[in-house]
């Protein structure tokens, strides 16, 4: 039972994280990878909130699980935002590259405290 | 991502990668968390299982960029399911900054910093190298055939 609401959820983040690409680099002519960007730090908002609800006794194990493991999971991703880092290297924007590493993450843990502060203020 | 164009709504004409990519997707995230299940982090301690699933899958999609756009020219539903779908479900960003914030939490701010810098340069180096050594290994097949 417990997988079934991790694959509903990463049915609904994994196509929610190329439409968002898709919708995000057709608006911008860059070779900045604000798409991937974009669902990374959304995604680590949510889980931030979601997670700080956790603590505070304000969401079960069962959203956890299909919201988090499920969706957050499938919304964000390593293995690309590790890829685009490398082409971009590759392709000689090396800046881009640095300040793509560094804007994701600074700008993902920001989301993940932000998140957990505001579940915090919320639901402690 | 290609044939993008302005102003067409992202998902027209995309239904069939939509799909394969939910289905890849469901699947990386199923192993994902069947890799926690079965290598268990407790809250405050060093999350490795995340950090080897993420450069495992940094790794995986080294060599399938490689395969797929060096190599052969695969089906245009091969990348979607495999790299946006499998490996993008398989690996999460979420996680990683979620761990960070609450390891800073349980004081353990050295560790969340290990963690942080550890992931980044592991994932970072699995990619590369995997990209370095698929094309050393097609290169050599090419020169012994």
């Amino acid at each position: 039972m417990n997988w079934l609401l991790v694959v509903v959820g990463a049915m609904v983040g994994a196509p929610l994280r190329f439409l968002t690409d898709r919708a995000v680099q057709s608006r911008h002519d860059t070779v900045f990878p604000w798409g991937t960007f974009t669902v990374n730090v959304v995604g680590s908002l949510i889980l931030g909130v979601l997670t700080g609800a956790a603590a505070a006794g304000a969401a079960s194990s069962h959203l956890q699980l299909l919201l988090g493991t499920g969706l957050c999971g499938a919304l964000t991703t390593y293995s690309t935002f590790s890829y685009e880092t490398l082409r971009l290297a590759a392709d000689g924007a090396r800046g881009y590259a640095a300040a793509n590493v560094v804007a994701s993450v600074l700008a993902g843990l920001a989301a993940a405290f932000a998140g957990a502060a505001a579940a915090q203020a919320l639901w402690g | 991502m290609d044939e993008r164009r302005r102003g067409a709504a992202p998902w027209q004409g995309q239904w069939p990668v939509i799909g394969v990519v939910a289905v890849g997707g469901a699947i990386g995230a199923t192993a994902r968390y069947g890799a926690g299940l079965l290598w268990p982090t407790a809250g405050g301690t060093f999350p490795w299982t995340t950090l080897t699933v993420n450069a495992v899958g940094c790794a995986l999609m080294g060599v399938l960029m490689v395969v797929i756009t060096e190599v052969r020219s695969a089906h245009r539903l091969v990348r979607p399911f495999l790299g946006t779908g499998i490996l993008g479900g398989f690996t999460t960003f979420s996680t990683y900054a979620v761990d960070i914030q609450r390891l800073v939490e349980a004081r353990r701010p050295a560790l969340a910093m290990a963690y942080l810098a550890g992931t980044l340069l592991l994932a970072l180096a699995a990619v590369w190298a995997a990209v370095a050594g698929t094309r050393a290994l097609l290169e050599l097949r090419r020169r012994t055939a």
